[in-house]
């Protein structure tokens, strides 16, 4: 099932870098029919076969599949490090197989998985490297710079002047992320990003990185071995197998929906109903209200809301509404008021952003009914249960039909 | 004999004190162009491997055959040509170098780490600009040490160089002159300054190495 679909918003070009920051926006990109082979003999990291998609401006499109899947191969064809044996790769609308090829990777960011930073050149002159070779002046590229190590989170006078061997292995990551961002790429191409650091790290640097594209809004082509990675990354996920052959092109909740074959059922696993959970947030659920009582409240009242509402227990808050624990509904005194000592047991504490899966496994690690659900002020705003999550998950079959990336 | 002579006799040196600036200044002269142009040729030849990696095998093997080749053999051979010239002397010199400074050059070369090149090639550096960029900066370390070991051994060659001529001979000479006279004070002078070089040489592109490589201090230092 290839998506040709119409790039959703964005501009379809990629504006010239401006000297006070980055240009928004991506370029869209297209495969029509690219098949890579290699003849006998011939060292490759992957054959591709007749490979046709398109990725719309400023979205993100994770390649993933097992090792031989051509994931690699597909990537390096677009800033021509492999030449294709046959079809087209297009850039908005451009035939890249007809550019120069050092032109053309100026104008595409490179991101690989053991970074590949410059030993001998500082921290600040390997982010420099691209806009040194597009002859931008000194004090332009030292601006960029201070720009960019600011924006992947590394203080710019610290490390402007460093060597990459001084720098941690996420922080080296985030300096490959500057480089690649450096002339303000419409399109970058990310292989295993991610790959070397600690899965903590890595977890950081995919929020952040994120974060990062919300504002960029880059075309992103990234390759991974890893499919909750890519679920998690992805706007649009591009499940390959052995031989290069394309398994299924779709957003992740489509993929983990309805999984187009075997392969693609087996290679998202069999907990596929979990990972589209995490697709999912709590704001995305209708939150049951919590049956609350303050410290303080006459004890006689709180005992006929207990009653009136199913649910078997109180949840007692503080004067602030925020909560302090479950109070049995028979453990309510006849008379008097509440207090602390009442509450009996607790819940895991969700916000509106706790993806359903994170919030399912809170539940399940506390072996509770519900999670609490509290805004910032850490006020409770409603209740979870496992049973709504369920529903919920009954209810959102998955159907999905749009390339509309889930809300995120 | 000269018994009653003292074993270094010291006016002899200070009357000579030209003479030994001279010769010491004519003996660095004589190797460096035997390590500039055994330079030149073997790092042309590194660049040829580098491109083509099959040529590696032959050219490593036709300058060991060479390096094999006594010197002596080689001024024999070369007289009838080009006479008790420069070029007789510097020859075998330059010769010498090669099969250490080949061998040096493409070691840097082959250092540089995968990731690095794969990152200046996908960024779009061409070719002659990874190489001046990228390359040549990151096997410095490497090329140097070979520098390092091909000058020492060619200051210690240049002694012999005094068989096809005076005017060739450099710090040599004095052996020469010591063992037809005698005198023993040239012997050691001669001996004493040609290691004192080889020293100093070596100590100096140490330094060298070191100012052109400060990211390697750097890991050091730390963070």
């Amino acid at each position: 099932m290839t998506v040709t679909a119409t790039p959703a918003g964005q501009p379809a070009t990629g504006e010239p870098p401006t000297d006070d920051g980055s240009a928004r926006g991506g370029a869209t990109v297209e495969f029509r029919h690219v098949t890579k082979r290699y003849d006998p003999g011939q060292k490759g990291p992957g054959a591709v076969n007749d490979l046709s998609l398109t990725v719309p401006a400023g979205k993100i499109c994770v390649l993933v599949g097992p090792s031989g899947c051509g994931k690699t191969t597909s990537l390096k064809m677009v800033n021509r490090l492999i030449e294709p044996t046959s079809g087209e790769i297009l850039i908005d609308g451009r035939n890249i197989l007809k550019e120069d090829p050092v032109e053309l990777r100026r104008r595409i960011g490179y991101v690989i998985q053991q970074i590949g930073l410059f030993p001998h050149q500082t921290i600040g002159q390997n982010v420099a490297v691209v806009p040194a070779l597009l002859g931008w002046d000194a004090s332009r590229r030292r601006k960029r710079v201070d720009e960019l190590l600011a924006t992947v989170g590394l203080e710019p006078d610290r490390y402007r002047d460093r060597y990459p061997s001084q720098l941690s292995g996420g922080e080296r990551q985030r300096v490959g992320v500057a480089r690649a961002l450096a002339a303000d790429p419409p399109v970058m191409l990310m292989d295993e990003p991610f790959g070397a650091v600690d899965p903590i790290v890595r977890d950081r640097l995919q929020n952040e990185f994120l974060r990062l594209q919300g504002d960029l809004a880059k075309t992103i082509l990234f390759v991974t071995h890893d499919i909750d990675e890519a679920i998690k990354i992805g706007d649009l996920v591009a499940v390959m197998r052995v031989g290069g052959v394309l398994a299924q092109f779709g957003t992740p909740e489509e993929i983990l929906a309805s999984p187009a074959s075997d392969f693609v059922a087996r290679f998202v696993g069999a907990d596929r109903g979990l990972k589209r959970l995490a697709l999912f947030r709590v704001r995305d659920l209708e939150l049951t209200p919590a049956v609350t009582a303050r410290v303080g409240d006459p004890a006689s009242e709180a005992r006929q809301r207990a009653a009136a509402d199913p649910m078997p227990y109180l949840l007692l808050v503080d004067a602030d509404r925020r909560p302090i624990g479950w109070i049995a509904e028979t453990r309510i005194p006849r008379d008097g008021t509440l207090d602390e000592s009442l509450a009996s047991a607790m819940s895991p504490l969700l916000d509106r952003n706790t993806t359903l899966k994170d919030a399912l496994s809170m539940m399940l690690d506390a072996a509770v009914q519900a999670g609490i659900v509290v805004d910032r002020a850490g006020r409770v705003e409603g209740i979870v249960t496992v049973d709504a999550i369920t529903a919920w998950a009954r209810e959102n079959p998955g159907e999905a039909d749009s390339i509309e990336a889930p809300p995120a | 004999m000269t018994g009653d002579r003292p074993l270094i006799d010291w006016a002899w040196i200070a009357d000579h004190l030209d003479d030994i600036v001279l010769r010491t200044v004519q003996h660095l002269w004589l190797a460096t162009v035997a390590v500039v142009a055994g330079f030149i040729i073997a790092m042309a030849l590194a660049l040829l491997v580098r491109r083509s990696r099959v040529t590696y095998g032959p050219i490593t093997a036709v300058a060991g055959i060479l390096y094999t080749i006594p010197a002596l053999a080689l001024f024999a051979v070369l007289v009838p040509i080009t006479g008790l010239s420069l070029l007789t002397a510097e020859i075998p010199l330059t010769i010498y170098t090669l099969l250490i400074l080949i061998r040096s050059n493409v070691a840097g070369l082959d250092s540089v780490p995968a990731d690095v090149l794969e990152a200046a090639q996908g960024m779009g550096l061409s070719g002659s600009q990874q190489l001046r960029r990228v390359e040549l900066p990151l096997a410095v370390p490497l090329i140097v040490a070979g520098i390092r070991l091909a000058a020492v051994s060619t200051i210690g060659l240049v002694m012999i160089l005094s068989l096809i001529g005076d005017e060739f001979g450099g710090l040599g000479l004095f052996i020469k002159e010591g063992i037809q006279t005698f005198f023993a004070t040239k012997i050691y002078v001669g001996a004493v300054l040609s290691v004192t070089l080889a020293f100093a040489v070596d100590f100096l592109f140490v330094r060298l190495q070191r100012s052109l490589t400060p990211w390697i201090d750097a890991r050091r230092v730390g963070a």
